[in-house]
């Protein structure tokens, strides 16, 4: 029922099951000079990607079904990050530069005596999984709470979201905060008690981002095929008309940005192990516009649109910013304009329908 | 209260009327849309509100609805009601129910989804995400579905009808609201004779179970549907009886024609 005659979602479906099993296996499989090597290089790059690829379609739920023009839906992703750059650290125990047995080593650095309020408990995986929804949940709660009951829409709601990371980015730079300052959280050595760095970890990092992805695109395929998904889409093309009808939008608005939020944690969670940092910089105002180009070039409003926008966006930026950096973000600005202007439906929008005119 | 006991959300229409305006008044910078408008609609009635443009019918509707707040006067549904107090969705659920001026359909749902979120069920937000039609509940839209002609058209978007379907789809989905009363701007705009005639026989079959509320320019309709019309003026009631005693009220002569 949930795939009735869509080929595109079954097709992205597929590549994602292979690339989340057949890449991690055949570079544990394999040795280098096999034609079947994957290189460690490939593993984390294609393990980033996937992360990119929930974030963009969390966005997708938020912007794409529900008309909700985020621009700072990166600070949900770093804060899943910095969840998860938090038990990296408490792990690491005694083997920091200063060997503290307690104290990361920032915070000796900072000549702080003892562990911060808020760290205590990190150093469980269970509770650092469930902070990893519950922080960006929470955050999303609280702003769509203030901003959907006040009926903030439009580009002013866009505007504020914008502003929210750039708060985060300032709080999140300052030493006093307690979270490494502009140096951020790094230097990790295991998660769940194995090397952080070794091929085994990384390629089980691959798989596990796989694997949450197809069960996050499935549960939001759900979502957005369930009566609330059609309230939602409802909302996006006549907000006053679902009022009369005796919904309340505001509810719906926060039910799908909470959910979105989440979603976007659990991405910045994956993301952090495997490139082994997370600083401030990824609450930058600048990250979260590219979430949203992601999802304009991939095609709005079909989830896998935006998975593949963030996969080949991000390819892109791999190749060119290895080849010439400086023309990176002109490359992109350009793309952004062109998508919006030539194929405003995004790439898959713009396949889908010349494959039903071919049938026509 | 003559020993009448209501149970929570009922509405207490012993008196007769089911809605009351009294002394409303809304000003948009200056500009007075509603002067002191004082209404009562009566429990089952289907009352015809016509009068020139600018003369504050769909600012009435809006004050009804929640759109708008008065700047005073009070609006009851039922004795016991307040709705300045109720926001709109609210007012929705205790059962006052809306077409707007311009069809208002989502033009990208089809018109079973249409039908199938405008039903009369919990609308909260985790039971709308576990909702799934019952026996009931679907053939409560087959029948409206029948009723406003769109049979054949059930699956397609809402987005590609003609004009006068999109206007029964919305009256299709004010049905399925199941209101107590239906408040229509403006019907018939768009349609073609036929559509016309059909839109008249079905307000009419609807009066008695629930109160309706048309505004309309189209006179010739008004005489086909209204015993009782309201003709509205610069904000206030000018005047308010049969069609007939209304057409011939001098008053009404000057508003309509100029001096």
């Amino acid at each position: 029922m949930l795939f009735k005659n869509d080929k595109a979602a079954l097709s992205v479906l597929a590549v994602l099951a292979a690339i989340s099993l057949i890449v991690p296996v055949c570079n544990l499989l394999f040795s280098p000079g096999s034609p079947l090597y994957f290189s460690a290089y490939t593993v984390s790059l294609l393990g980033k990607y996937i992360t990119f690829a929930l974030l963009g379609m969390s966005l997708d739920l938020v912007w794409g079904y529900c008309g909700i023009l985020a621009l700072g839906h990166g600070a949900f992703f770093a804060l899943g990050g910095y969840v998860m750059g938090m038990y990296l650290m408490r792990q690491i125990g005694n083997r920091g530069v200063y060997g503290d047995p307690l104290l990361p080593d920032f915070m000796v650095f900072l000549d702080w005596k003892a562990l911060p309020w808020y760290w205590h408990g990190f150093d469980q995986f269970w509770f650092a999984a469930i902070m990893i929804v519950l922080v960006p949940g929470a955050l999303a709660f609280l702003f769509g709470w203030l901003a959907f009951r006040s009926r903030v829409t439009g580009v002013y709601l866009s505007i504020i979201t914008q502003a929210l990371t750039y708060a985060l980015l300032l709080a999140f730079f300052r030493n006093e905060m307690g979270f490494g300052g502009n140096n951020g959280l790094t230097d990790f050595k295991e998660i769940l008690g194995f090397n952080s760095q070794s091929d085994a970890v990384r390629a089980c990092l691959l798989m596990a981002s796989g694997v949450t992805l197809i069960l996050a695109f499935l549960l939001s395929r759900w979502v957005v095929n369930s009566k609330l998904g059609r309230v939602v889409t409802a909302i996006r093309d006549q907000e006053m008309r679902v009022r009369f009808l005796g919904y309340r939008v505001e509810m719906f608005k926060l039910w799908i940005f909470v959910f979105a939020a989440m979603l976007a944690g659990i991405a910045g969670a994956l993301y952090v192990p495997q490139v082994g940092i997370i600083n401030p910089s990824e609450f930058s105002p600048l990250n979260s516009l590219e979430i949203v180009i992601w999802v304009a070039i991939g095609g709005r409003g079909t989830l896998y649109g935006a998975i593949v926008g963030a996969v080949l966006v991000n390819y892109a930026k791999t190749l060119l910013t290895g080849w010439a950096p400086e023309i990176w973000l002109f490359f992109l600005g350009a793309t952004f304009i062109l998508v919006t202007v030539l194929l405003p439906d995004g790439l898959l929008g713009f396949w889908q329908r010349r494959l039903q005119e071919q049938k026509q | 209260m003559n020993g009448l006991a209501l149970k929570p959300g009922q509405v207490d229409t012993s008196h007769g009327p089911i809605l009351y305006l009294e002394d409303v008044s809304v000003s948009f910078d200056g500009f007075k849309a509603l002067n002191k408008l004082s209404l009562y609609i009566d429990a089952g009635e289907l009352r015809c509100l016509i009068g020139p443009n600018g003369a504050g019918k769909t600012t009435l509707m809006d004050v009804i609805t929640g759109k708008t707040r008065p700047d005073t006067g009070s609006v009851f549904f039922g004795q016991t009601i307040d709705l300045l107090q109720m926001d709109e969705p609210a007012i929705a659920e205790a059962g006052i129910c809306r077409k707007f001026q311009k069809p208002s359909v989502f033009e990208m749902l089809s018109v079973f989804e249409n039908l199938e979120l405008a039903l009369a069920t919990d609308k909260g937000v985790w039971a709308t995400l576990f909702a799934k039609l019952n026996g009931a509940q679907r053939d409560r839209i087959e029948q409206v579905l029948e009723t406003i002609g769109l049979v054949e058209h059930r699956s397609q978007p809402a987005g590609i009808l003609s004009h006068g379907q999109k206007q029964w789809l919305e009256i299709g989905m004010l049905l399925m609201q199941e209101p107590k009363v239906m408040l229509v701007d403006e019907p018939i705009a768009g349609m073609t004779h036929q559509e016309v005639e059909r839109t008249a026989q079905l307000l009419l079959s609807l009066q008695g179970e629930r109160s309706i509320v048309v505004v309309e320019h189209d006179m010739e309709f008004v005489r086909s549907i209204a015993k009782h019309v309201t003709v509205l003026h610069e904000g206030s009631v000018l005047t308010e009886g049969t069609m007939d005693e209304v057409q011939n009220d001098p008053r009404v002569i000057q508003v309509y024609l100029g001096d």
